[in-house]
């Protein structure tokens, strides 16, 4: 169990990287605490496994440094880092039976049999694997080789951090659910650091204390899924996170206002706002249908459940989209939408104006 | 439920039997025609039972042959398998080296075997010869054409020169295919190069080091071109082999009856191998 610190890791594929394009991964500061549970989401290809790979020691960082509890890992064998990790395909040994693939790593770190039998037996009740345990690994179901995977990472009892590499992406839909929260009754349970890598909002979100958002090699936003969701720091946050995503219309900032289609609306930190190309963002839960406002026109609604959302078409063209519970009312044709003005930010290039706690870029 | 009897998918059957019917049961028919009967050419047979095939399982020049092809093949099995995977093993898994690598390996495949007999015929000459010569100068008595030895350990050294690269690329391809993730499965749980191999690359090898050692099997006890081309089956007999007496008896002594039960029994044997090779590799992918 470990705080892991990253220091200014960067990492590229390319022997000879010269512009920040070529890195895979770019100049990333973290600090996770001991035994939190944390998750790095983001689409594909940007970085996120590549981060991971990096934490386990299986590629070695073309810069920067990264710490176990201060001490510098950057360059051991993830053998020597002592960390366990569960990939996304399960990885299982076929010839050996459910018992022995837990046993596997204890027995290559020569811990006795007897002790062995002891965690195994614990672990494999942990993870409902009892009744399967003398039987070979490779008969078992893709949700069961997977716990397979994940118990040999729990065997350990001195694995400094437990690293999940989209887990879920070969299991039934109706078993992610249930292994998900699986997983996240072990964390409280054994309090083990773990970090879940997923481009799956709905993954990280319910997994994770906080969510270390990625774009492009970079960490976009840290944070509890509260605070991605109340006040993203990009805007690329507000489009990936949200289901639909946050609504952005450009504006300009006047008197500390934002202006949008010539009216005023009171957004948090309009005042901040500088010269860039600014926008302002809301997000659909935040948008309600009123006597005044900006001036709209119901262009759809799609009703996905216990919500409906409804998407309207501004003068300008930009699009807004609401959600509107169920039950209630839904006008059409001319309408007018206001903003609830808490949750309504100025963003200026995309990042959030007057934020100053900004990851370094 | 009812179920409803339609035979008439049966239809699409006839063209694979009759496919199969002109390639493989009409000629083994022949084959089993003659060998239950007497010919002395004219057309005319006459029956003869089991003559042939008690005659041949009770001949001692049946038996030596059929002695000397199961050695044969055990000892190519036993060099070309495991070297041929040690050198699968061995090879870069990216990078450039692996076209030349591949190349390399797949040369002495494209070769015919009738080249590759008097290819070792003329480099195994112990007067002329750059193997023969060189073997000689080292003090080494070596001469194929009069040591049974010296032409064994030859037609074991070309064999496996000429096949020990289709293990290679059979077990190469099984290597590259098997995902990264194990490898650093294992990184992190702490195996060792040994344990990977034992419990990674042994077990995910299995089907394609079935095909290789039922390939090899096949081809080695049916070994034929190549020996005549380099020993013809001696010095004496050697190196004849079974399918060497069998074309002896077929085509030397006219022989038809008796070379026809021949090759039943040889293919009985060839199957019957074959088949125990298949079951005792695949067993434990059945057994829960």
């Amino acid at each position: 169990m470990a705080k892991i610190t990253i220091d200014n890791l960067r990492h590229s594929y390319l022997s000879q990287p010269s512009r920040d394009e070529d890195y895979a991964l770019k100049r990333v500061h973290l600090d996770w605490a001991d035994g939190g549970a944390y998750a790095l989401l983001g689409p594909s290809g940007c970085g996120k496994t590549t981060l991971l790979n990096l934490i386990s020691g299986l590629l070695p960082p073309s810069e920067g440094k990264i710490l176990f509890d201060g001490r510098d890992v950057t360059h051991d064998t993830p053998e020597k880092r002592n960390i366990a990790q569960v990939f996304q395909f399960p990885v299982i040994y076929d010839t050996m039976t459910v018992y022995d693939n837990l046993a596997f790593p204890l027995r290559n770190r020569g811990v006795d049999e007897a002790d062995i039998k002891t965690r195994v037996e614990t672990i494999a009740d942990m993870l409902e694997l009892t009744s399967t345990l003398k039987k070979r690994a490779s008969g078992l179901t893709a949700d069961g080789k997977q716990k397979i995977s994940l118990g040999r990472g729990l065997v350990r009892s001195d694995v400094n951090v437990i690293m999940f590499d989209e887990p879920l992406t070969v299991i039934d839909p109706h078993l992610k659910w249930q292994l998900r929260s699986k997983l996240k009754e072990l964390q409280q349970r054994i309090k083990r650091t773990m970090i879940y890598v997923t481009h799956d909002q709905t993954e990280a979100l319910t997994f994770a204390d906080q969510v270390v958002v990625m774009n492009n090699g970079e960490v976009v936003q840290t944070g509890t899924p509260i605070e991605l969701f109340d006040k993203p720091r990009h805007t690329f946050v507000g489009h990936f996170i949200g289901s639909p995503g946050m609504n952005f219309l450009p504006c300009d900032v006047r008197d500390g206002k934002a202006m949008v289609g010539g009216q005023a609306i009171v957004a948090g930190n309009a005042k901040a706002a500088g010269k860039g190309k600014l926008e302002l963002g809301i997000r659909p839960e935040f948008v309600t249908f009123s006597k005044s406002g900006l001036a709209a026109d119901v262009v759809k609604v799609a009703d996905i459940g216990r919500v409906r959302v409804v998407e309207t078409k501004l003068a300008s063209g930009h699009s807004v989209k609401l959600i509107v519970p169920e039950g209630d009312d839904i006008p059409t044709g001319k309408v007018h939408v206001s903003f609830a003005p808490a949750h309504t930010h100025v963003y200026e290039n995309s990042w959030l104006a007057g934020d100053t706690s900004r990851a370094a870029s | 439920m009812n179920k409803i009897q339609n035979n008439k998918a049966w239809f699409f059957v006839i063209p694979v039997f009759i496919l199969v019917a002109f390639n493989a049961l009409v000629p083994l028919m022949t084959v089993v025609n003659y060998s239950i009967q007497e010919t002395f050419g004219n057309n005319e047979f006459f029956w003869a039972g089991s003559t042939w095939f008690s005659d041949i399982l009770k001949s001692d020049r049946f038996h030596d042959a059929l002695g000397r092809s199961l050695v044969f093949t055990a000892i190519v099995l036993a060099i070309e398998i495991p070297l041929g995977l040690g050198i699968a093993l061995c090879m870069p898994k990216k990078g450039p080296w692996v076209s030349v690598c591949l190349i390399l390996m797949a040369l002495p495949l494209l070769i015919p075997w009738n080249v590759v007999g008097s290819m070792w015929n003329i480099m195994a000459l112990p007067d002329v010869g750059l193997l023969g010569r060189t073997v000689n100068a080292l003090g080494i008595d070596y001469n194929y054409t009069r040591q049974p030895f010296s032409a064994w350990v030859t037609l074991i050294l070309m064999d496996v020169w000429h096949w020990t690269s289709l293990v290679t690329l059979l077990c190469y391809a099984g290597l590259v295919s098997i995902p990264d993730a194990y490898y650093q499965a294992a990184k992190i749980d702490g195996a060792k190069p040994l344990a990977v191999f034992r419990f990674i690359q042994l077990p995910k090898l299995k089907h394609v080091l079935t095909i290789a050692v039922l390939l090899r099997f096949m081809d080695s006890f049916m070994i034929y071109t190549e020996v005549v081309v380099l020993t013809g089956g001696g010095p004496g007999n050697s190196t004849t082999f079974l399918s060497i007496d069998l074309v002896k008896y077929a085509l030397g002594q006219f022989d038809l009856g008796h070379a026809a039960a021949m090759s039943l029994i040889y293919f009985l044997i060839i199957l019957f191998m074959s088949w125990l090779f298949y079951t005792l590799m695949m067993r434990e992918e059945t057994s829960p």
